[in-house]
């Protein structure tokens, strides 16, 4: 696994993290104060997550006078779900179970 | 074998094999509901094109996996294709049957957008929650 994946992986391993990001792809931009007001831990706690998220290339920051504004970046997931390789080892091995049900089958 | 983007964002997944038995007895493995459940997922399918039908899978207790599909093409002992569309995937299946001296080549090729155009169509879309919960099962997956 390359490091961005890596990166991507461990940002959303922490569950706190992941309800942030989520939020920000279903309601799309939020300041760090709305966040926090549902997020269930400090301000602080918020900022290092969004930091982190920043980092994996996951969610964007934007100034705006004393506010800093998140949106989500959701195609920086697109490393973790090329679905052609996935889907490549999927159809080979059912492949393998549909020659042995062959072989079970009456003719 | 993975084929490269075209210009459209279109990706697809070619599987090729050489099967010892006849088309008529693979394409009854193909279509009939018990056997697909054999070896691919339980179904609802029905050979009728137009038809919408489901493929379900449960790995694990947690983790339910519905494709959700609709039957486009049916010529027997020949093709088969239905469209596959799971989590933020959006694809088309098609099942080539060509009889061999020995038996038939099954051609299986999956073409559909890549996450990364949906993503550019629809922006940050209501379907990633659902990915990363499958990507959650994931991880506790891969981490025992």
């Amino acid at each position: 696994m390359s490091a961005a994946p890596d990166l991507i992986f461990r940002s959303l391993a922490d569950p706190t993290r992941r309800a942030i990001f989520e939020r920000l792809c279903r309601e799309g931009e939020r300041t760090v104060a709305a966040l926090t007001a549902q997020a269930g831990v400090s301000q602080p706690v918020v900022s290092k997550h969004l930091g982190i998220l920043k980092q994996a290339g996951l969610v964007r920051d934007r100034h705006e006078g004393r506010n800093t504004h998140y949106s989500a970046q959701p195609g920086a997931l697109a490393p973790l779900v090329d679905w052609t390789g996935q889907m490549a080892g999927f159809w080979e091995s059912r492949v393998d179970d549909l020659e042995d049900l062959l072989r079970r089958m009456d003719q | 074998m993975i084929t490269p983007e075209n210009e459209a964002g279109m990706r697809s997944v070619v599987v090729e094999r050489e099967i010892a038995f006849p088309p008529e007895k693979l394409w009854r493995a193909l279509t009939q509901p018990h056997l697909i459940e054999e070896w691919l997922m339980k179904t609802d399918f029905q050979p009728v094109p137009g038809q919408r039908f489901q493929l379900r899978r449960n790995p694990t207790p947690e983790v339910s996996i519905v494709v959700d599909c609709e039957v486009l093409e049916v010529e027997p002992n020949k093709t088969l294709s239905y469209t596959w569309n799971a989590f933020d995937l959006e694809s088309v299946v098609t099942f080539t049957l060509t009889p061999t001296p020995t038996g038939t080549l099954l051609r299986i090729e999956q073409s559909g957008f890549g996450p990364h155009q949906k993503a550019a169509l629809k922006g940050a879309n209501a379907s990633w929650p659902h990915f990363l919960s499958a990507l959650e099962e994931l991880l506790k997956r891969s981490a025992d």
